[in-house]
């Protein structure tokens, strides 16, 4: 890798987009609030101090912990699933790959509540003795992570060509050899990077730690929670964020060692299961769908409780301006916010995604940093990033003037959304082979026509499953929403946490029934996106 | 380090690019202004137009459970000339602590729903400068004045924080606070962690005021002993534990508020009642913000909140009882939703010196 020095400030004018985007709306917020809170109290000293504090490595021994099986887990559960859904279609295939993929986006205080009940000592699985424990919150983690592992998963295995395998069968490999000796080495990059993703979400998961675990589960990022938000110590909430940024670091370093190689690409054909294959399909499908199955049916079930049995009032109310002073317009209004800012968002995340999966494709030491700088917001605690945003974007930017900005909702949405759209796309864009675009190069075509012509028509699937799941992202993100969010114009899941701050069935019942409408739109989306896809795989 | 170096270079880089991207976007329409919003339509775009008029935009703060009625904020708009923005960075417990880190760059002009819980943090971190209201409810208002701090934060509205209990369990009464440490009562009762939750830490406070600063984390102990469950958040432990029959948990006393049972009521009939000697009063207070780019407009919208239309309204909107004497509250509070005669209070500046050694004492006794 020894770039000409033209490539080279071409690489550097097309990565001035990514980095002005990331630099303005999450480098400067985050770094400096870690300046600030390190400056704080002045000596390094301090801020050692912080770290060796039993608390602190509490917390660091919990996140590593609950990380780590929540992405055994989702792996677990994840990678049959996968395969099961790339490798064969059938009546309902599509239907389950949706649906498979709804959790991701639910709020996740709502789940943690549809959770509880589950373990509560009355409820269905409260014979299990889960309440309050890190179980619990592995179970809720996996929920929510089994779809990145079936997305990113999925999309490798369905670009594999089944050929290879099946050649190595011809040889007279055994299915199990082909498997281990074909298949794996050629998902591993896929798998390892959907394990990078998980094991960063798990790591910041904050919400459901503080639900499940009843706040008796600590973590780093519940612990940045408590120090920014309870006790105002801002240079222990900053050496804690350093630590994620290290978490952050020392998972996207094994990710890259572990992930190296490139698959071959060719478009897999699925077909229907045969004989056997149907158990298989149905074994490796039932651990996910099961574990998806309670926590949905129990969230469903919540959303048709009345006051008198069950029924679809709250459903109905939904459409109607709520009756007591709890939000500022019905729900339905606020799902038409999160669509819209979730498209806007989905637009800025494919602006700068694509050109940042383009230029980190190639693994140079630039690539590289670029690539970790892109990840960070999936590793750093959305309390530092609000913050932050508080902090920095509170006046007015070389005269732009940001603050109560509708902008900045989808902005906030992009930024989460575009370290997963990378992963959705980096391993395909990785797997294109060096010599079609020599070929290419070889024959004549001028560097914007070998893109064109290789690049991009080999990413296209690629692209579209990547921009479906940063729009479902920014249509169910909360985390940095709420900071940004105009309390005027809620969307989704800010209506949901606003719902369930105030007494009464109406409002637990609607909070309830729009996560469902959530999960509908969602699902819709997912269905739509995949249909389209085959189609746009159809032509390649 | 390659990352963090990357970082440093990349935030120094804040390119034109996305700036004129974002020059574009700030006067591009907005795409959600025609829908009906408590805000007025199109405040971005007016923002830098308005600017120099004496009433212009007045940019409120509030936590995230703050709601008003657009006719309200129309007769203030109407009177006084103003544009009013809401920003709504949070939950009421973290409130406080964003307007001290952003006291340089104040979030707005003026900020409502600071409690007396956190209020003297704020207050000795200077974010407030003084007014004075002149409303006629003023008076009233003066009554939950934060001592030494009278004029930088006016009460708004308050409310009783207290355990709910289920009547179906106790058809005689409820039991009283001291009594729940009885092994009759175990795992009946469902709180909120002082550290994540705003009730939770009015709670303990009230348990502080009962039992004094020798005898508050005895009694958690024991509630420990006596298999009390500790929940995150007030919708966790109202929503999810309430035996009440609209949420069919495990625990018919749960962590809420006074204000609860009316929204409990079936036929006619209420369901819950509040425990009327376990309450700790928590006030809201609004104040203008030091700094202030419209100070007068911060001042009017203070103003605003103590008159009788917006205090009339406030049980309704946000679940509070007026600090004004001269507005009525709906029949069905006044019927189901009585005060506590003697609520705990507690000294603001004590609960501010205390306040962290306290809540480590609590986790102590209860969770660790």
């Amino acid at each position: 890798m020894n770039p000409a020095p033209a490539s080279a400030r071409l690489w550097w004018a097309l990565a001035a987009l990514p980095l002005a985007f990331l630099g303005l709306f999450f480098l400067w917020p985050v770094g400096s609030v870690l300046a600030r809170g390190l400056a704080e109290g002045g000596d390094l000293g301090g801020a050692l101090a912080v770290l060796a504090r039993p608390r602190t490595m509490r917390a660091l021994g919990t996140t590593v912990a609950l990380a780590l099986a929540g992405t055994a887990g989702s792996l677990a559960l994840g990678v049959p699933a996968a395969w099961a859904l790339s490798r064969f279609s059938w009546r309902f295939s599509r239907g389950v790959r949706a649906l498979v993929t709804v959790p991701f986006v639910l709020p996740t205080i709502v789940v943690a509540a549809a959770f509880s009940a589950l373990f509560a000592r009355s409820g269905l699985l409260g014979s299990w003795g889960l309440d309050q424990s890190p179980v619990a919150i592995v179970l809720a983690l996996v929920f929510f992570n089994v779809s990145v592992v079936v997305r990113i998963v999925g999309g490798a295995w369905e670009a594999l060509s089944p050929r290879l395998a099946d050649a190595a069968r011809t040889l007279g490999a055994s299915r199990a050899r082909a498997f281990w000796r074909v298949t794996m080495p050629a998902l591993r990059p896929a798998i390892v990077s959907a394990a990078a993703v998980v094991m960063l979400f798990c790591s910041t998961s904050f919400a459901l730690v503080l639900v499940l675990g009843g706040s008796r589960v600590r973590t780093i990022e519940t612990e940045i929670y408590l120090q920014v938000n309870q006790f105002l110590d801002l240079r222990a909430a900053a050496v804690l964020a350093v630590v994620q940024v290290a978490f952050v670091g020392v998972a996207l370093a094994v990710s890259a060692r572990a992930g190296r190689g490139r698959a071959p690409v060719a478009v897999g054909g699925a077909r229907g299961p045969r004989g056997l294959e149907r158990v298989g399909v149905a074994a490796a499908l039932a651990p996910t769908l099961l574990l998806m199955a309670l926590p949905l049916a129990a969230l469903v079930e919540r959303s048709l409780r009345t006051a008198d049995g069950h029924g679809f009032d709250h459903y109905a109310a939904l459409f109607a301006q709520p009756a007591r002073g709890v939000l500022p317009v019905p729900v339905w209004q606020a799902a038409v916010n999160s669509v819209v800012t979730a498209l806007v968002a989905t637009a800025l995340a494919a602006a700068v995604g694509l050109v940042t999966a383009q230029l980190v494709a190639a693994r140079t030491r630039r690539a590289t940093a670029l690539e970790g700088v892109a990840m960070l917001p999936l590793g750093v605690s959305s309390v530092v990033v609000g913050l932050g945003l508080l902090l920095t974007l509170n006046r007015s930017v070389l005269g732009v003037d940001l603050r109560a900005s509708w902008w900045l909702v989808p902005i906030a949405q992009a930024v989460v959304a575009l370290p997963l759209m990378l992963r959705v796309l980096l391993p395909a864009a990785r797997a294109i082979d060096p010599r079609l675009r020599a070929a290419a190069a070889t024959l004549g075509a001028s560097p914007w026509r070998v893109w064109w012509n290789v690049d991009a028509r080999l990413l296209r699937s690629a692209a579209a499953g990547a921009l479906v799941f940063a729009f479902a992202i920014s249509l169910g993100e909360f985390g940095a929403t709420v900071f940004v969010a105009r309390p005027d114009r809620p969307t989704l899941p800010t209506a949901i946490a606003r719902l369930l701050s105030r007494p009464g069935i109406e409002n637990v019942g609607m909070a309830f029934a729009a996560a469902v409408l959530l999960a509908l739109i969602t699902g819709g989306v997912m269905l739509l996106s995949d249909r389209l896809r085959t189609r746009v795989g159809a032509e390649l | 380090m390659r990352i963090l170096r990357t970082a440093a270079i990349a935030a120094a880089a804040t390119s034109v690019l996305a700036l004129a991207a974002c020059a574009a976007d700030d006067e591009a329409p907005d795409p959600t202004d025609e829908a009906t919003t408590a805000s007025s339509p199109a405040t971005g775009a007016t923002d830098g137009a308005t600017a120099g008029e004496a009433a212009g935009t007045v940019t409120v703060v509030t936590h995230d459970s703050f709601f008003v009625d657009d006719a309200l904020l129309a007769d203030l708009e109407a009177e006084s000339g103003l544009t009013v923005e809401f920003v709504a960075p949070g939950d009421a417990g973290i409130l406080v602590n964003q307007l001290v880190l952003t006291k340089d760059a104040p979030l707005g002009d003026v900020v409502y729903g600071v409690d007396n819980t956190f209020a003297t943090r704020a207050t000795e971190a200077g974010v407030f400068a003084a007014y004075s209201p002149t409303a006629s409810a003023a008076g009233d208002a003066a009554a939950y004045a934060i001592p030494g701090a009278e004029d930088l934060l006016t009460a708004v509205d308050f409310s009783d924080v207290c355990l709910n209990y289920d009547l179906a369990a106790f058809p005689d009464g409820a039991p009283a606070l001291a009594d729940l440490t009885d092994p009759a009562f175990a795992g009946q009762v469902s709180v909120t962690n002082p550290a994540t939750s705003s009730p939770g830490l009015a709670f303990m406070l009230a348990t502080v005021a009962e039992f004094g600063e020798d005898g508050w984390a005895g009694w958690w102990e024991d509630m420990r002993a006596n298999d009390v469950r500790v929940t995150a958040s007030w919708s966790d432990t109202y929503y999810t534990d309430f035996s009440a029959p609209n949420y069919g948990g495990d625990y018919p006393i749960v962590l809420s508020y006074a204000s609860s049972p009316p929204y409990e009521v079936a036929d006619g009939e209420p369901a819950t009642a509040a425990m009327l000697d376990t309450c700790f009063r928590q006030v809201e207070y609004a104040g203008v913000l030091e700094g202030a780019a419209n100070p007068e407009g911060a001042q009017a919208v203070v103003e605003w909140m103590l008159s009788d239309a917006f205090q009339a309204a406030l049980p309704e909107n946000m679940y509070v009882y007026p600090v004004s004497s001269s507005v009525e509250v709906p029949a069905e509070w006044a019927e189901f939703a009585p005060l506590a005669d003697d609520p705990a209070t507690l000294d603001p500046a004590t609960i501010d010196a205390h306040r962290d050694a306290w809540i480590d004492a609590w986790t102590a006794a209860v969770l660790d």
